[in-house]
This record gives structure tokens, C-alpha cells and sequence, in this order.
């Protein structure tokens, strides 16, 4: 619970920050919270307090994913300090506002993760939601974050009606919002016929439905998906990154929260439908991740399509669930941060060039290894991560979730999940034949060419800061990938 | 018996989702934006007819505390909204969201 409070406190240090003049210590201060917030839900290790009458709990699942969500927004806050210091893009962008929201928008973020009453899952994802909206239309003048974040607040409002109508159908079904006493509900209903009205299942099968339909649209899960590709692409890229990595982990730790602890005793009602989301989320992520040009919009498939593994976990339903998908969380938010950075550094080397916002497709980044070896490793890296080869974090995330899959005997779907990830392979490996190979202009050989594309991305211009997250997720991927049994066991 | 709980349930379930629906339809098939906010806020306020009217039905509170959460988020969702319709206003000079296409793929 101190974590909630000194993320809070961080938010309204930010916003002090412009008033009383020390905005140029805010990264410290904040990183430091960040490190503090850790160590205080560390200390909270294994005593599941409830707060609030049962508002909150925080088990060692909350705290876990708790310490993935500050883990990842602590390397967010140092990739971006371009974005917050000064876009290139934006005009008259307020960086400490910048700052509030995001630390505002990761309590949300822990209120999701830790909840066990419908109210606070409701608070927990417009909390997390708001400031996002805000977020992507960050660049004002441009039309394009103008259109994503507009979507963005349609889809989510549309989404919270779903899922509000989802809890009032369960609340009219059983008369509460407490997860524990609707756990009960629902797993006692056969055994105790007075403790429900006749003819309330209908309610509960459709609240059930609805409130899984809101979940999907927040984890954009095919066919709630549409909104995702856009809002990703029009974003600014740290925001993006940011919607990628906390925002996803913090809508799958719900996700599995809910379902895991309250509705798992009702399988026969959503399983089915996780199923078939499932297996389009993967197929239809992936394969049209192969069909884009711009890296961003690749790279927002490619999130629609981790999506759909990580609900194989939910729907394997066993012991390895939840450290599964912790493990996958964690390695895939590394992973996105990684490649978010180097995207964001060459987006913010063209836009300072030629003045005006960047588009990087897989054309710009040809040659990119001959120019910055660095740039290109990293990449690599997070690239080799996400599609899931061996030494890598992202491997051991999928072998585990399709493990958990397999022992529940979901044998087609990890099949399909296996054919999602061999489509996978080829658009990662793409980003990396194109970075190593030589470039247009190269092959070309005329200098006046070479102007055109301008001065070469060089390693000096890659910030200190910029090159610590970059070592951090080089390292963080192999880590994991090494040793991926000491955060399996954990839960 | 308050009046609120004279009239059976099952009428204030189906005029709250006939609301709804409205509202669902209303935000696929409208094209300005500022009518696609209406319709969400009335898929919001079906749903706190839903809650209060169950709230009355189980005589617990917590239904119509909860109404009292949505009406909070509601506002501070129309407040971002509107704030974010604004700004695409004055750079497109209209409400209609036909008129962003910038993103496609």
C-alpha cells in the first residue's frame, strides 16, 4: 500500500515542480520514488493485507506484477526524456505535466493489479485510462496524435460501458462486488440453492460475457482490436511504448485477477469464447503485422498478437498460469521498451533533421547497423526477444505459457500459437536482415544520395541515458533468458 | 416498499438495456463526435439505472455508491473529451470523425 502512496506523492512532486522551480531534478527525484516504490512492495512480500474493507489486496500476485509495472516505468522515464525535456515535434509541450500524468496513469496501473472488489478494478482502469488519452494527444498541432487519442477515448469510454454493464448484471445476479463473496457465489451455487435468486444465471453468464468483452478491448484482443494499430500509430513513440508495456501488463494482471479468482469456477461459460479469441488474436496479429511498412505499425500488431499468447495462459488455468504470465509480461515489456527506444532515437534524428514528424519504415532503417553498431545490437536484441529465440527472455515466456497451455490439454491452440510465432519470426527478422544490410544509398554509392538521407546517426548522439535503458534491456533480455526459473518460482 | 421497488425488476433490466443498445448503436453509427459522447454517457447512465434499480432489489448501498464512482469517472472522461474534441476542432475546423483518416494500414 506505501507503494500506491509514494507513486501518488511522485505525481503531485511533479506537478509541485514547475511551481516551485526544480524541474530539472524531477528524473532523480522520480527514479529514486520508483527504486522506493519497488523496495516498499518488496517489504510487503508474502503478507496479503486487505485495505479498505477488502478493497484491496496485496497478495504476492499484486505485488509481482507491481514491481513489473515500476521496473518498466522506471526504464519508460529514462527512454523518454527526450519526449518529456523537449519534442522536437510538440510545441509548448509541459514536461512536468508530462511526468504527473504518467505517474498518475501507473497507479491506476497498481490499483489494477491489486484489487479485489469490482469497484476498485473500475477506478483502477479509468485512473490508468485518462491520463493516457491525454497522453496520446500529446502533440497538439498534429493531426495524427489529434486523431489517436480522440479513438483511443472513444474506444475506451465504449469499452468501460461494456464492461460497467458487465458488473451491474453480476451485482444484480448476486448482490455484490466483492470478488471473494462472488468467488463463493459462484462456486458454491450448485450447493446452496438459497443463496441465489432462481432465474439469476442468465445475468451472471451475461455479465460474465460483457465484462470480458470490456477486458478484451483494453487488451485489444481480435476482433476488440481495431482501435489499436491506429491509437499505437499516431501516438507519440514514448507514449506508445508506454501503452505497449504498463498498459498491457496492467489490463492482462486484471484480466487474469478477475477470471483466475472469481470466475474460474464458470469455465464452461467463457472458455470457449477466450478460445476462438485466442486463436484470432494470434493468427490475425501476426499475419498482418507481415503486411506493414511503417515499424511502429508492425510493431502495434506484433503487441495485438503477444496479446493473444498471453491469453492462452488464461485460459490453461493452472498452477503455471500466473507465473507465466508474469514472466511473459516482463520479458515482452523489456523487450518493447527496447525496440521502442531505438524507434524513438531515429524518429527523433529525422524530425530534428527535416523539421517535421517521421515516419520509420523498414526502408529507413537499412544500413542502420553500418551507421550505429550499438543502435542496431540493441535492436537485435529485442527483435531476437520478441519473436522468441532460445537464449532470450521471450523464448522462455513462450515455452512456459504454451507449456501451462499444453498440460490443460489445449493441444490446437498451441499449435496455432506455434504457427502465430514462425509468422512472428519472419517480420522480426526482417527488421534485422534490413538493419544489416547495406542501404539503397550505399549501394548507390553517390555522395549526393547519402546527403539526401543526411548526416549519419552516429553513437555520440545516442544520450547517456539512452544508452543505459539500452544496456539495462540488453541485459534485463539475457538475464531472463538465463535464469528464467528465478521469477517463475516466485508465484 | 418504496415505490422504486413496487415495479419489478425485470422492467427496469430491460429498459436499461433497451438504453443501452441505444447508446451502443448510437456510437457505431454516428459520425460527430459530440453525438458519439452522448451516446456513450448514455451507456454509462443505463448502467447506473441498472445498479440503482438492483440496489434497491438487494437493499445494499454498495450499488448506489458505485453509481456515485461512475458519475465522478463519467465527468472527468467528458472533461478529457471535450478538451480533446476542442483541439481537434481548431486544427480541422470539425466535429466529424470522418474527417480524421490520417491513420490507415
Amino acid at each position: 500500500m506505501k507503494t500506491l502512496y509514494i507513486l501518488t506523492a511522485l505525481g503531485v512532486i511533479a506537478m509541485l515542480a514547475e511551481m516551485f522551480r526544480f524541474k530539472k531534478f524531477l528524473l532523480p527525484i522520480v527514479l529514486i520514488g520508483l527504486l522506493g516504490a519497488i523496495a516498499s512492495s518488496v517489504k510487503d512480500w508474502n503478507t496479503n493485507i486487505h485495505y479498505y474493507n477488502y478493497m484491496m489486496t496485496f497478495d504476492n500476485f499484486a505485488i509481482l506484477f507491481t514491481i513489473v509495472l515500476c521496473a518498466t516505468a522506471f526504464l519508460w522515464f529514462m527512454m523518454s526524456q527526450n519526449f518529456l525535456d523537449s519534442d522536437p515535434i510538440a510545441i509548448g509541450s509541459s514536461k512536468t505535466d508530462h511526468y504527473a500524468l504518467v505517474l498518475f496513469a501507473l497507479c491506476g496501473g497498481m490499483i489494477m493489479v491489486s484489487y479485489s472488489n469490482m469497484v476498485m478494478l473500475f477506478l483502477g482502469i479509468e485512473i490508468l485510462s485518462i491520463p493516457m488519452y491525454v497522453l496520446a494527444g500529446s502533440r497538439k498541432d498534429s493531426l495524427s496524435s489529434n486523431e489517436a487519442s480522440l479513438k483511443y477515448f472513444l474506444m475506451g469510454a465504449f469499452a468501460t460501458g461494456f464492461l460497467l454493464f458487465g458488473i451491474a448484471l453480476i451485482y444484480g445476479a448476486t448482490g455484490t462486488f466483492d470478488l471473494k463473496t462472488l468467488s463463493y457465489f459462484i462456486s458454491s451455487s450448485a450447493t446452496v440453492p438459497t443463496w441465489k435468486v432462481s432465474g439469476a444465471e442468465p445475468l451472471l453468464y451475461a455479465g460474465i460475457l460483457m465484462m470480458l468483452i470490456g477486458l478484451c478491448f483494453k487488451i485489444s484482443a481480435v476482433p476488440f482490436h481495431f482501435w489499436a494499430p491506429d491509437v499505437y500509430t499516431g501516438a507519440p513513440t514514448p507514449v506508445t511504448a508506454f501503452m505497449a508495456t504498463i498498459v498491457k501488463t496492467a489490463a492482462f494482471a486484471a484480466f487474469l485477477r478477475l477470471f483466475f479468482t472469481c470466475f474460474s469456477g464458470m469455465g464452461s461459460v467463457w472458455m470457449n469464447t477466450i478460445w476462438v479469441l485466442a486463436a484470432l488474436t494470434i493468427l490475425l496479429g501476426n499475419i498482418t503485422a507481415v503486411y506493414q511498412t511503417s515499424v511502429k505499425r508492425m510493431l502495434a500488431y506484433s503487441s495485438i498478437s503477444h496479446a493473444g499468447y498471453m491469453l492462452l495462459a488464461i485460459l490453461a488455468m493452472n498452477d503455471h498460469s500466473l507465473g507465466s504470465v508474469l514472466f511473459y509480461a516482463a520479458a515482452y515489456s523489456v523487450a518493447t521498451i527496447g525496440a521502442f527506444t531505438v524507434l524513438s532515437i531515429i524518429e527523433n534524428h529525422q524530425a530534428t533533421r527535416n523539421q517535421q514528424p517521421a515516419t520509420v519504415t523498414f526502408e529507413t532503417l537499412s544500413g542502420l547497423a553500418k551507421q550505429n553498431k550499438f543502435l542496431s545490437f540493441a535492436m537485435t536484441i529485442s527483435m531476437l526477444s520478441l519473436a522468441g529465440i532460445p537464449p532470450l527472455a521471450g523464448f522462455f515466456g513462450k515455452y512456459y505459457i504454451f507449456t501451462s497451455a499444453l498440460q490443460s490439454g489445449y493441444v490446437w491452440l498451441v499449435l496455432i500459437a506455434v504457427l502465430g510465432s514462425l509468422i512472428g519470426v519472419y517480420y522480426y527478422f526482417r527488421i534485422i536482415i534490413k538493419m544489416y544490410s547495406p542501404s539503397l544509398t550505399d549501394l548507390q554509392a553517390q555522395p549526393t544520395a547519402v546527403e539526401e538521407k543526411g548526416e549519419l546517426l552516429s553513437f555520440a548522439e545516442v544520450g547517456w541515458d539512452l544508452r543505459i535503458v539500452l544496456i539495462l534491456t540488453i541485459l534485463l533480455a539475457l538475464l531472463l533468458g538465463i535464469f528464467p526459473d528465478f521469477i517463475i518460482r516466485l508465484i | 416498499m418504496s415505490t422504486i421497488q413496487s415495479i419489478p425488476i425485470a422492467n427496469y433490466i430491460l429498459l436499461s438495456t433497451v438504453l443501452f443498445c441505444i447508446g451502443v448503436l448510437g456510437v457505431l453509427f454516428r459520425r460527430n463526435a459530440i453525438v458519439i459522447f452522448m451516446s456513450v454517457e448514455l451507456m454509462l447512465n443505463a448502467v447506473n439505472l441498472l445498479l440503482v434499480a438492483f440496489s434497491s432489489y438487494w437493499n445494499d448501498p454498495a450499488g448506489q455508491v458505485f453509481v456515485f464512482f461512475v458519475m465522478v469517472v463519467a465527468a472527468a472522461e467528458v472533461a478529457v473529451g471535450l478538451a480533446i474534441l476542442v483541439m481537434i476542432y481548431r486544427n480541422t475546423g470539425s466535429t466529424d470523425i470522418d474527417v480524421l483518416n490520417k491513420l490507415k494500414g
